[in-house]
C-alpha cells in the first residue's frame, strides 16, 4: 500500500519507509541500509559525530530550531563522574502537528538508529523515549523495535562489538500537553508532576534527574542516520543556506489533499498549499495560514503570497516555522472561533504554575467566549491585547506566550472578524466589574 | 596566608546595584537577599526564606540591565556588576499585571476572611494593583475542604503558591499535601482522608498562607486581626522556648503565633504549643490577697507576713514550690527567700511527656519532654524536681513545716492537706481547694500578664513582655517576693522585672554577666562556664 499520498515535489529522505510496514520490522529497516549509520557513528569518535552534525546545520524539528550540533556540543566531554541521559521528545501534541506520529508509525528504527548515533555522540549510555500516551499504535510499533534491537545486539551491552553500551526505554506520558516541555517531561520522567522547571540550570547542565542531559525532537534524530552515511554537504544540498535540509510538512485544514510531505526548506509556501496539496478546497479562497502549529501568530492570505518555508523567511514574516505544521483556513473560517478553540487547550493544558498563565490563559477564553456569542465590545479588544502583553515573557515556559501569540496576531490581522460579532446578541447580562 | 585568605574572601563577593544602591553580597545570594539586606522588601508570595523557591508566583520579577526578559529575583543569583532595577516601567507593569490575573478568579471576600489586615494579596493590590479590576467575567467556584486537624482550606481564596505544600514535605517531614488538577482548575489536596491533622507541625501552614486561603478552625472568625493586641512572647507549652506572638483580644488570648528566632525555633512552632492557651483565659481568677481567708489589703498581708516569718522559731524547715511556667526573676526570689527565713529545700513539679518530637525540617526545634518553659532555670537556681510525670504527687506536707508554693494549681491535693503546717503560703492565679486552708493567698500574675524571662532546655534566657492586663490585685510574683525579701531586711525591693533579674544574676552564677539589655529580644545563652560545668558532671 502506497503511503496515502505523495506528490512528485516531495524530497523523499526520511519519509522513504512511509506506507511501507516492512520498513517497520529490523530486516526491512535493514535492506534500506538502515543501521549502517550507526556502525559507521560508532566507529567514530563521539565529538567527531558531533563535528558533522555540526557541519550539516541540521537544525531542531521541535520547533525552536536551534542548531543539534551545537546542542550536543553543550554536553560535558566527561562522563566519568555523572551520566549522561539523551531523551526523545515524541510527546508530539500541539494541535496541528502529526509529522513525529508517523515517523514512530513507519519508520520506529529511523529513530531508534538517531537516537543511538546521537546518545553515543553526548557518551550518554541511556536514552529514554518519552511519547504521549495517546499514541497507541506507535509505542506498540516503537516497542517491538526496541525488542528487536536489542535481539540484535544493536542496544545493550557492547552494541556491534565497539564496547559502547546504550539502553533504550520506552515512556508513555499521560496525555498533558506540558510535557512536551523538555522540562516537563523531564519531571514527567522522574515521576514528578510535569511542569516545567526554571532555567538555568539547563539541561545540559542539570537535566534528567539533576544529571547532563540532551533532549530531541523525533524528526530531529531522525535525520541524523542519513547525514552520517551520506555526509554534511550531502545534507546541506537541500534547503536554504541557514536552514539546511529537508522537512516534513504536516498541513490540516481546508486545502484538498492534507497529509504529511516532506520537502527541502525554503519551499514556496504557494506552490506548497496550490500545488502539493492541491489548492483551498470547494475552490474557496485562502483566508489565513497558521504555518508552524497552534501556537505560533497566524499569517493572513496576503502574507503567504511569496512566502518561503524555511525559519528566517517565516520569522521575517512576523511568524514562525515551528513544527511546519501548518494549519489551513479558508473564507468560511470565523477567526474568532478558532482562536478561541485555541486559546481554550491552552487553558485546558496550562500546568498552572505561573499566576499569568494559570488565570490569564482561562481570562482569555472566557473574553472569548463572551464576544463568540455576540456579548463583547471593543474594550474587550484592547483588555485581550493587554492581558495578553502581561502573560508574554513573564513565565517559566512559553505556554503562556503561546496563548496569547494567536490572540494579539488575530485582533491585528482580522479585527474585522472579532468587529462583526458585536451587538449580534441582546445586551449581556449586567456583571458588575469584580472590583 | 592571611593576604590569600582575604583575597579569597574577597573574590566570593560580588557588588550589584539595586534601585540605585551599591551592595555587596556574597557569591550566590539571591537578588531578593541581597534587597533585603538594604531595607527592599520585594513583593513575593510563593518565595519563603525557610522554603525551596519554585518562582512561580511571579510577583518578584525583577528587571536586570541587559537581560532580555524580567529575571525572577527568589531565584535569580547576584552577579558582579549587576543592575538591578525593582520600580522600573516594566517590572511596575508586570506586578501590576500579575496582580490583576490573581484577582481574576480570587472572591474578594475579605469582609468575612480572618486574613483581611494581614493578607499579602491585599497589601501588594493596595501599593501595585490597578485602581479598578477590568474582569467581567464569572469566577471559579471551588468551595471550602477540611484538611484534618485545625486546618480549613478555602479553594477560592488560594492563589496556588505551594507553600503549604513545601512546607509539608520540607519541614512537616511528610507529602500530606499535593496540588490536584492544573491549569485555573488546580487546587491543593490531601491524600484520601488522610489530611494533616496528625502532623504537629501543620497549624503553620495558616501562618505561612499569604492568604486567607488555609484556615485555623481555633480562629475562625473569632477576631479581625486589626483587633487584636500583638506581644512578643516565649511560648510556655515546653522547655524548647518557642519564640511567639500572643495575640489578644478583650484582654484574652485569641492565637499564638510564631515569631521568628533562627537560634530556636526558625519560623515555626508546634501545634501543641499553638493550641494550648486556655489556660491563659481560665476565669475567676483570685482578685484579692486572703489572709486566713478573709480578704484583705496587700500592705496589710505583706506587714503581717513578714512579722509571721520574722517570729519563726530558728531552725524551722522550709519549703518552696516554685513554677515552671514563671520566670527566672520569680523562682529565683523565691529561692532567696527560702534561704533568708531558714533552712529549707526548693523543689518543682512539672509534667512531662512520654517522648521528644523533633520538627523533621528543622531539628533544632523540637516539642520537649517537659512541658513547661522554666525547668532549665529551676534547676540551675537550685530547685530539685519531685512528683511524677503528671505534676502530680511528692508534696505531702510535714506537720511544723513552712510551705510556700508559688503557681502550682495543687490540684491533685486535698482539702486541708496542709494542715499542720506552721505557716502556709499560696501565691497563685486561681483560688485552690487544696489552698483553702492557707494562712496567706497571694494573688499573683501569669507570665502572659508580666514581664520575665525564661530559660529553655539549652541553656538560653529569653525574655517574655506584658500581653495581658491582670486582675486589679494581682502583682508579679517577683514583686510579691521582692517586697516580703525587703520587709526581711534583705535588701530593697526590685523597681522592675529588669531590677529583679539582676539581683537573680547576682545570686546565681548561671545568669552571671546577662541583663535585660545584653539578653535583648533574641535571648541569650547562660553563662558558658555553668554550661561546661554540668556537661562534665556527665563526663566524671
Amino acid at each position: 500500500m502506497a503511503y496515502p499520498y505523495r506528490h512528485e515535489k516531495e524530497t523523499v529522505v526520511l519519509t522513504r519507509g512511509f506506507g511501507d510496514p516492512r520498513t517497520r520490522t529490523l530486516e526491512g529497516w535493514r535492506a534500506l541500509g538502515g543501521y549502517k549509520a550507526l556502525g559507521r557513528a560508532l566507529e567514530m569518535a563521539p565529538n567527531d559525530v558531533i563535528e558533522v552534525v555540526k557541519a550539516s546545520g541540521l537544525r531542531g524539528r521541535g520547533g525552536a530550531g536551534f542548531p543539534a550540533g551545537v546542542k550536543w556540543s553543550f554536553m560535558p566531554k566527561d562522563d566519568s563522574k555523572q551520566p549522561h541521559y539523551f531523551l526523545i521528545n515524541a510527546d508530539e501534541s500541539e494541535p496541528g502537528a502529526f509529522k513525529d506520529r508517523e515517523l514512530l508509525r513507519w519508520t520506529p528504527h529511523q529513530v531508534i538508529e538517531g537516537a543511538l548515533i546521537g546518545a553515543h555522540a553526548i557518551r550518554a549510555r541511556q536514552v529514554y523515549i518519552y511519547m504521549r500516551g495517546e499514541f497507541f499504535e506507535p509505542a506498540q510499533i516503537m516497542a517491538r523495535a526496541i525488542e528487536e534491537i536489542y535481539q540484535a545486539n544493536l542496544a545493550g551491552k557492547d552494541i556491534l562489538g565497539s564496547g559502547v553500551d546504550i539502553d533504550v526505554t520506552l515512556h508513555l506520558g499521560a496525555g498533558a500537553y506540558i510535557c512536551g516541555e523538555e522540562t516537563a517531561l523531564m519531571n514527567s520522567l522522574e515521576g514528578r508532576r510535569g511542569q516545567p522547571r526554571i532555567k538555568p540550570p539547563f539541561p545540559a547542565v542539570a537535566g534528567l534527574f539533576g544529571k547532563p542531559t540532551t533532549i530531541n525532537n523525533v524528526e530531529t534524530v531522525a535525520a541524523v542516520p542519513h547525514i552520517i552515511v551520506n555526509g554534511a554537504d550531502w545534507y546541506r544540498s537541500f534547503g536554504t543556506e541557514k536552514s539546511p535540509g529537508t522537512k516534513l510538512f504536516n498541513v490540516s485544514g481546508h486545502v484538498v489533499r492534507r497529509g504529511n510531505y516532506e520537502l527541502p526548506l525554503g519551499f514556496p509556501m504557494k506552490e506548497f498549499l496550490y500545488d502539493v496539496c492541491g489548492g483551498i478546497r470547494d475552490g474557496r479562497q485562502l483566508k489565513a495560514v497558521i504555518p508552524g502549529g497552534s501556537s505560533v501568530p497566524i499569517l493572513t492570505a496576503a502574507e503567504c503570497e511569496d512566502l518561503a518555508l524555511d525559519y528566517e523567511s517565516v520569522a521575517a514574516a512576523g511568524s514562525m516555522l515551528g513544527t511546519a505544521s501548518v494549519i489551513v483556513m479558508d473564507d468560511r473560517t470565523n477567526i474568532v472561533k478558532q482562536v478561541r478553540r485555541m486559546v481554550e487547550f491552552y487553558a485546558h493544558e496550562s500546568c498552572g504554575q505561573c499566576t499569568p498563565c494559570r488565570e490569564g490563559t482561562e481570562w482569555l477564553a472566557k473574553i472569548l467566549r463572551r464576544i463568540e456569542v455576540g456579548q463583547g465590545t471593543e474594550e474587550d479588544l484592547d483588555t485581550l491585547l493587554d492581558l495578553g502583553a502581561n502573560m508574554t515573557g513573564t513565565t517559566i515556559c512559553v505556554l503562556s506566550d503561546s496563548a496569547a501569540a494567536p490572540v494579539a496576531s488575530s485582533i491585528e490581522k482580522f479585527r474585522d472578524d472579532y468587529l462583526a460579532l458585536f451587538g449580534r446578541a441582546p445586551e449581556a447580562p449586567a456583571l458588575a466589574a469584580a472590583h | 596566608m592571611a593576604n590569600v585568605n582575604e583575597g579569597s574572601s574577597a573574590a566570593d563577593m560580588v557588588t550589584c546595584t539595586i534601585d540605585g544602591v551599591e551592595v555587596s553580597v556574597p557569591k550566590g545570594t539571591r537578588i531578593i537577599e541581597a534587597a533585603e539586606g538594604i531595607g527592599l522588601g520585594i513583593a513575593h508570595y510563593c518565595y519563603h526564606p525557610a522554603l525551596s523557591a519554585p518562582a512561580m508566583c511571579r510577583m518578584c520579577l525583577v528587571e536586570v540591565e541587559g537581560a532580555p526578559k524580567l529575571a525572577p529575583a527568589c531565584v535569580t543569583t547576584v552577579g558582579d556588576g549587576q543592575v538591578i532595577n525593582t520600580e522600573s516601567e516594566r517590572a511596575l507593569k508586570a506586578r501590576e499585571g500579575t496582580l490583576e490575573f490573581y484577582l481574576f478568579n480570587h472572591p474578594l471576600d475579605c469582609p468575612i476572611c480572618d486574613k483581611s489586615g494581614e493578607c499579602k494579596l491585599q497589601d501588594f493590590v493596595h501599593s501595585e494593583g490597578r485602581a479598578r479590576g477590568r474582569s467581567l467575567e464569572a469566577k471559579r467556584v471551588l468551595g471550602q475542604d477540611d484538611f484534618g486537624g485545625d486546618i480549613l482550606y478555602d479553594g477560592d481564596r488560594c492563589i496556588m503558591c505551594t507553600r503549604c505544600v513545601r512546607f509539608m514535605r520540607e519541614i512537616g517531614g511528610e507529602d500530606a499535601l499535593c496540588v490536584v488538577q492544573r491549569g485555573h482548575r488546580s487546587v491543593i489536596d490531601t491524600f484520601y482522608d488522610e489530611g494533616v491533622g496528625e502532623n504537629l507541625w501543620a497549624g503553620n501552614i495558616v501562618d505561612i498562607c499569604p492568604v486567607g486561603a488555609l484556615l485555623s478552625k481555633d480562629f475562625l472568625h473569632k477576631a479581625r486581626v486589626w483587633d487584636l493586641d500583638r506581644t512578643p512572647s516565649v511560648c510556655a507549652s515546653c522547655s524548647q522556648g518557642c519564640n511567639i506572638y500572643l495575640d489578644g483580644r478583650d484582654n484574652a488570648v485569641a492565637r499564638l503565633r510564631p515569631r521568628q528566632n533562627a537560634e530556636v525555633n526558625s519560623y515555626w512552632m508546634c501545634d501543641y504549643g499553638r493550641y494550648n492557651y486556655e489556660w491563659l483565659n481560665r476565669q475567676p481568677r483570685l482578685e484579692s490577697p486572703l489572709v486566713g481567708g478573709a480578704e484583705s489589703a496587700w500592705q496589710a498581708a505583706v506587714i503581717s507576713l513578714v512579722e509571721r516569718l520574722k517570729a519563726l522559731p530558728s531552725g524551722t524547715r522550709v519549703r518552696v514550690v516554685g513554677s515552671a511556667v514563671l520566670g527566672n526573676e520569680d523562682n529565683g526570689l523565691l529561692a532567696r527567700l527560702a534561704e533568708v527565713v531558714g533552712d529549707g529545700e526548693a523543689v518543682f513539679r512539672s509534667s512531662r511527656a512520654a517522648d521528644e518530637e523533633t520538627c523533621p525540617g528543622f531539628p533544632a526545634l523540637r516539642r520537649r519532654r517537659d512541658l513547661a518553659a522554666n525547668v532549665k532555670g529551676l534547676e540551675l537556681m537550685g530547685f530539685s524536681r519531685v512528683g511524677d510525670d503528671e505534676g502530680h504527687g511528692g508534696l505531702a506536707a510535714t506537720a511544723g513545716e513552712v510551705l510556700i508554693v508559688l503557681g502550682d494549681d495543687l490540684a491533685d491535693l486535698p482539702e486541708g492537706f496542709a494542715r499542720g503546717t506552721e505557716l502556709f503560703v499560696h501565691l497563685t492565679t486561681h483560688a485552690s481547694a487544696a489552698a483553702s486552708g492557707a494562712d496567706y493567698v497571694l494573688p499573683v500574675t501569669l507570665y502572659a500578664e508580666q514581664e520575665g524571662t525564661f530559660t529553655n532546655a539549652d541553656g538560653r534566657v529569653q525574655r517574655f513582655w506584658p500581653g495581658l492586663q491582670p486582675p486589679a490585685m494581682a502583682r508579679p510574683a517577683w514583686q510579691v517576693l521582692g517586697v516580703l525579701l525587703a520587709g526581711l531586711g534583705d535588701g530593697a525591693a526590685p523597681a522592675d522585672a529588669g531590677n529583679a533579674f539582676l539581683r537573680v544574676a547576682q545570686l546565681h552564677d548561671a545568669f552571671a554577666g546577662l541583663s535585660y539589655e545584653n539578653i535583648g529580644a533574641r535571648g541569650a545563652l547562660v553563662n558558658e562556664l555553668v554550661r561546661l560545668g554540668a556537661g562534665a558532671v556527665e563526663e566524671g
